[in-house]
């Protein structure tokens, strides 16, 4: 076994026996998460849509599960329950839309989830759970299509989208659609930037599903994400360290 | 029902995550990788079979661009159709409906992108009004002016010598540290739905 696969197996390891353990913290004194403007946005405008009756579109990009792009894809679905529980009671149900063929079966499957738990289980229609196009730009095209002609008052970004996100974000900003995006891609992330009021950067898009609903485990890897985050930053300032001083 | 679909995905997921690691397990993971490209195969289909209904019951409902719904599943089919008819390697396929069709529509939506991101640009500081706004236009003019192709090469000091200090430090830096943040949220994710905390699967 080589040195990478060992630290990644350390890794793995440590975190696997600090989420369990944090979570058990988290259940006994609740989680104080710091202000994120887009996601307190976000609470606002679940409630606005509710009380306007119109939808809130969520789409998840075109992250493959089979790849390292299915973590934002996991991050994206774990937020869409949160939303569809939401707004499961709503005259004007969430849409959910994605551009792979798997993700696109999450999909619906979270989705009938959270109206489940809002215990509105005959409510659920399949068709609120969409893939709209197997490539980026033809999942753009779809997905722009939903932003424009279902009455949605607020685009939810969350997942891997590249440079096509553009599209999208140029079609709410037309359309006077509050935009809210988080890509892991860092072309999406900067088009994501220029595009929105409030974008969210980096890990920032799976804390989302912690700022929705107050489940310990979400809040507890938030936590170990932080202990992971520190550790590297020392690591990262040892080494700058001992390289100067000559120890490596 | 729910506790036994739980109880395969985690244990599935553990034998291919294993299957990184020990070459034992690899057997296996090359295994469930095989199968679960053929079920993204079928899943395929029945987002076809999704995105149809969706748009027939745009058409029965006569809902405003019905019109593009119905053109959607008469191309859908007959592209279907062909594809089994013909398979993928006749030339009605490659060359009428992937480069005479597919390819110049894609095209078109990325030459469309070229000016939505010149747009977001511009209005960017009517959104953005802030400090992070004016370095994130500042940085993006640095680096267009320092990789511009001019009959004279590189714009003297910006292209030589802030262009590559910008890009290779800073940027790479900013770059480095997001994805160190993107790589920690999707371990952490990743074991979240391993360990059944999260269950994007069988309902609640």
């Amino acid at each position: 076994m080589t040195t990478n696969s060992l630290l990644a197996i350390s890794i793995l390891i440590a975190a696997a026996l600090l989420l369990p353990v944090i979570t058990i913290w988290k259940k006994r004194s609740p989680a104080r998460l710091r202000d994120i403007p887009a996601f307190a946005r976000l609470s606002r405008s679940l409630g606005l849509s509710i009380e306007d009756g119109k939808r809130i579109h969520v789409s998840l990009g075109h992250g493959n599960l089979l790849d390292a792009r299915g973590g934002s894809a996991f991050a994206g679905l774990a937020m869409l329950r949160s939303i569809s529980e939401h707004t499961s009671v709503s005259d004007m149900p969430s849409v959910a839309s994605a551009g792979d063929p798997v993700l696109g079966l999450l999909t619906q499957d979270t989705v009938q989830a959270g109206y489940q738990a809002a215990g509105v289980e005959e409510l659920y229609v399949p068709t609120t759970g969409r893939i709209t196009g197997l490539t980026p730009f033809s999942y753009a095209a779809g997905a722009m299509h939903i932003a424009q002609n279902e009455n949605v008052s607020t685009n939810i970004l969350v997942g891997h989208f590249g440079p096509e996100v553009s599209l999208l974000a140029d079609t709410s900003d037309r359309d006077n659609v509050t935009l809210i995006g988080a890509s892991d891609n860092l072309t999406g992330q900067s088009v994501l930037f220029a595009s929105t009021q409030d974008a969210l950067i980096g890990e920032e898009l799976f804390a989302s599903s912690a700022y929705l609903n107050a489940d310990p485990g979400h809040a507890a890897s938030l936590t170990v994400q932080d202990i992971f985050r520190w550790l590297i930053i020392l690591v990262l300032l040892g080494g700058a360290a001992g390289k100067f001083v000559g120890a490596f | 029902m729910r506790v036994l679909t739980a109880v395969i995905a985690i244990a599935f997921g553990f034998l291919v995550l294993l299957g990184y690691f020990f070459p034992q397990a690899a057997i296996f993971q090359i295994i469930l990788l095989d199968w679960a490209v053929i079920l993204a195969g079928f899943a395929a289909l029945v987002g076809l079979l999704n995105l149809m209904i969706v748009h027939f019951d745009k058409i029965r409902r006569r809902e405003t661009g019905s019109v593009y719904s119905a053109l959607l599943i008469l191309s859908l089919i007959i592209t279907f159709l062909a594809g089994l008819l013909l398979k993928p390697q006749h030339p009605i396929m490659r060359d009428v409906i992937l480069n005479g069709i597919i390819i110049p529509v894609e095209a078109a939506l990325m030459g469309l992108l070229t000016v939505t991101l010149l747009y977001a640009a511009i209005r960017l500081l009517r959104k953005r009004a802030d400090v992070m706004g004016i370095f994130f236009i500042l940085t993006a003019a640095i680096i267009f002016l320092g990789s511009a192709t001019l009959p004279l090469g590189d714009v003297p000091v910006i292209g030589t010598l802030i262009r590559p200090w910008v890009s290779q430090i800073w940027a790479l830096g900013g770059a480095r540290g997001i994805l160190i943040g993107v790589a920690l949220g999707t371990l952490t994710t990743g074991l979240r739905v391993l360990s059944g905390m999260d269950r994007p699967y069988g309902g609640k």
